[in-house]
């Protein structure tokens, strides 16, 4: 199966200079030159920017409850609605919560990743 | 146990069989594999990876450890979880992307080094047979459960069907299967979930931590399997057989407050509502500990081990990066890893009621250690033995055997996959099926040995292991250009090979006292970020020796799905 052609936004002004060559940067990112070379950098810091703080968001949310409960033991004595709270937090609120983390992380990747798809045709639409 | 329950387990096995010698006609290589994935949407896909993920440590061993030590152990399956977060935060869409089958073929890919692919084969070997023996551990403890057959026989009967049916081409990438194994194990624990909580509900809400301690709920006989000491805490009638404080007795004993020894095979019958002795070998938690955070046998750095061992190990097992594979594009693994994070999630609410609600109906096992079985004895223990209790034990043995046949036939491809291609043969069908027996029989050796132990707890020693290893070779290959080979070589023989040597010694040696014992038996806190750290710092000291072609293998990691790079 031929992998289906990159999308490209078409614009009047850019059919007047002449047709789009998505091929050209993607070349340009392949061969590594100074610009794609930049761009490729830019993305894999921002995707990693978006894991490092989600991750730091679980970290401190989960990771800080053993500590919690070690420093304050009236948290770990508490009750809500007759059950302990150690045990609603890891046994019910972790799951929802860790899935919500990975769903806001779905969005940001991708949001990061449509801005570099932009940013690429831009740059060939420039160039062309 | 219930009439049904063998019946079940011979049909779940039977079925799983079938299916495999169905799959011979189809799906034998990698190629078809990804054939398949063209079919196969992220939902379907991620249904299956819960199903191979979900094992005998999840299905039984949670439960267990939650009877036993209460709110502490829930890190356990709240780190199973959140180990597919680490897995979508940091490696799902670059891994996919890869194009990489096994870890070895990454190794290869990202740092071109042949010498390193071998050292993961290797590591994929350990992990995978460490993971498998408490798969079959769990199952020797259900035919055990189920028919009172010795723990040998059943995990013996049960390897060697797993063994000859990955070895005849069984349970390959057939994703409906897997899929299908996801759906009848949170059906099996979570509608005898909802029977069990009607009935506590109706018995008035028994107090699940009366401050004397767990009490049997009817009049129950104990037979201890090996010499036990026991503490009375309260004065209690019992009629005992055996021979108990060094002397025969046959009838009636009082048990005065203090500790008593039983020895092997003596069966004590316990009256309706007698307090259960506690033995020190078990569970040495008074009511308040069970109840509270806090581990108090072993202190912040056993908990903030376990968290980093499971949060972070899920990344290197091996049988779980291989269906990453299946999915169409980086998107597309990123999509499926978030709701595999919400199936195992909804499915890690279940076991933790069984451990609670087993210091009301099955107290029995805190005395005989025998805790993985709780999930197996609840049903019948708490609704007795009319049809209802019946059918529902049939049926939680029957997720049981889903979960051991499930996890340990992805373990067992996955291994024998490595060691087909990278250490007995060159990948052919036939080198596939001698490398399934060799792959079959060591975690079988480990498990007639090793049966002490809990099966969350050697679960918990893969984890820690994959973390050490694993973790720092995907993270720092998929984010740092600096990583090189030889780094990536050292950091994994040091922070895995300290890890596995820990592992070792206590699977091998039996855990060690005092704060030796804590550092081996929970080694991820220390042995985690020496790996990074060696594998940081060996990499920058041969900063020459980066792999050609950098910029194009990151680019081909990050690259959006959408430039078809």
């Amino acid at each position: 199966m031929e992998p289906p052609a990159p999308r490209v936004r078409v614009v009047l002004g850019d059919v007047a200079r002449g047709r789009i060559d998505p091929a050209r940067t993607r070349a340009e990112l392949e061969e590594q030159s100074p610009v794609g070379e930049a761009l490729a950098r830019g993305l894999v810091r921002a995707q990693l920017a978006v894991a490092i703080r989600l991750a730091a968001v679980v970290a401190v949310a989960l990771g800080g409850l053993p500590l919690l409960f070690a420093a304050a033991p009236a948290v770990g004595r508490a009750q809500l609605f007759g059950v302990s709270v150690p045990w609603l937090l890891l046994g019910v609120a972790a799951y929802p919560f860790l899935f919500v983390v990975g769903y806001g992380y779905v969005r940001l990747a991708e949001r990061n990743e449509q801005e570099f798809v932009a940013l690429v045709e831009d740059r060939s639409h420039q160039q062309s | 146990m219930s009439d049904y329950a063998l019946p079940a387990v011979i049909a779940v096995t039977l079925v799983t069989v079938a299916i495999g010698i169905y799959g011979l006609r189809f799906a034998r290589t990698t190629s078809d594999f990804l054939v398949a994935s063209r079919m196969v949407s992220p939902t379907w896909n991620a249904a299956a990876i819960s199903g191979e993920y979900l094992s005998a440590a999840s299905f039984l061993g949670v439960a267990g450890l939650v009877l036993k030590h209460g709110v502490d152990v829930l890190w356990y399956p709240v780190g199973f979880a959140a180990g597919y977060l680490a897995l979508l935060l940091f490696v799902a869409a670059p891994l996919r992307r890869s194009g990489a089958f096994t870890l070895p073929d990454f190794c290869e890919v990202r740092l071109r080094s042949k010498r390193l692919r071998k050292l993961a084969t290797a590591f994929v070997m350990f992990i995978g047979w460490l993971y498998l023996v408490p798969q079959l551990q769990g199952a020797g403890l259900t035919l055990q459960t189920v028919t009172g057959a010795p723990y040998a026989l059943g995990a013996l009967l049960v390897g060697v069907v797993v063994t000859l049916n990955v070895a005849l081409g069984g349970m390959r990438s057939i994703t409906f299967v897997q899929a299908f194994q996801y759906w009848l194990k949170l059906t099996a624990l979570a509608v005898p979930v909802i029977f069990l909580l009607m009935q506590w509900q109706s018995a008035g809400r028994p107090a699940l931590t009366a401050p004397e301690g767990p009490t049997f709920p009817v009049a129950t006989t104990v037979t201890v399997d090996h010499a036990t000491r026991l503490t009375v805490t309260t004065q209690t009638l019992v009629i005992a057989h055996g021979r108990l404080d060094g002397s025969t007795v046959d009838g009636a004993v009082l048990l005065t407050v203090g500790e008593h020894v039983a020895d092997a095979g003596t069966a004590l019958e316990f009256q309706a509502a007698a307090v259960v002795p506690k033995v020190a070998a078990v569970s040495d938690e008074s009511p308040t500990d069970w109840l509270l955070p806090g581990d108090h046998s072993q202190g912040l750095f056993a908990t903030y081990s376990l968290i980093l061992a499971t949060f972070l190990g899920t990344m290197g097992l091996p049988h779980v990066l291989v269906r990453f594979y299946t999915n169409a594009d980086g998107a597309a693994a990123r999509r499926t890893t978030l709701v595999v994070l919400g199936l195992v999630g909804v499915f890690y609410l279940t076991p933790t009621l069984y451990g609670v609600l087993g210091r009301v109906y099955t107290p029995q096992l805190l005395m005989t250690g025998n805790t993985d079985a709780v999930v197996l004895l609840l049903p019948s223990a708490a609704l007795g033995g009319g049809l209802t209790g019946q059918l529902l034990s049939a049926l939680v043995a029957a997720g049981a055997f889903a979960a051991f046949l499930s996890a340990s036939s992805g373990l067992l491809t996955s291994v024998a996959g490595v060691l087909s291609t990278d250490v007995l043969g060159h990948g052919s069908v036939r080198d596939f099926r001698r490398s399934a027996l060799v792959a079959g029989i060591v975690p079988l050796l480990l498990a007639l040995f090793v049966a002490s132990l809990d099966v969350s707890q050697v679960v918990g020693l893969a984890f820690a292991v994959a973390a050490s290893s694993f973790c720092p070779l995907l993270v720092l290959g998929i984010w740092w250009r600096g990583l090189t080979a030889v780094g990536a070589a050292a950091g994994i023989v040091a922070g895995g090979g300290a890890a596995a040597s820990a592992v070792l010694l206590t699977v091998l040696g039996g855990p060690l006292p005092g704060w030796a014992g804590v550092l081996t038996t929970q080694p991820a806190a220390w042995s985690v970020p020496l790996a990074f750290l060696v594998m940081i710092s060996v990499s920058l000291l041969t900063r020459h020796r980066l792999p050609k072609n950098l910029g194009a293998i990151m680019l081909r990691l990050h690259a959006p799905d959408a430039l078809r790079m």
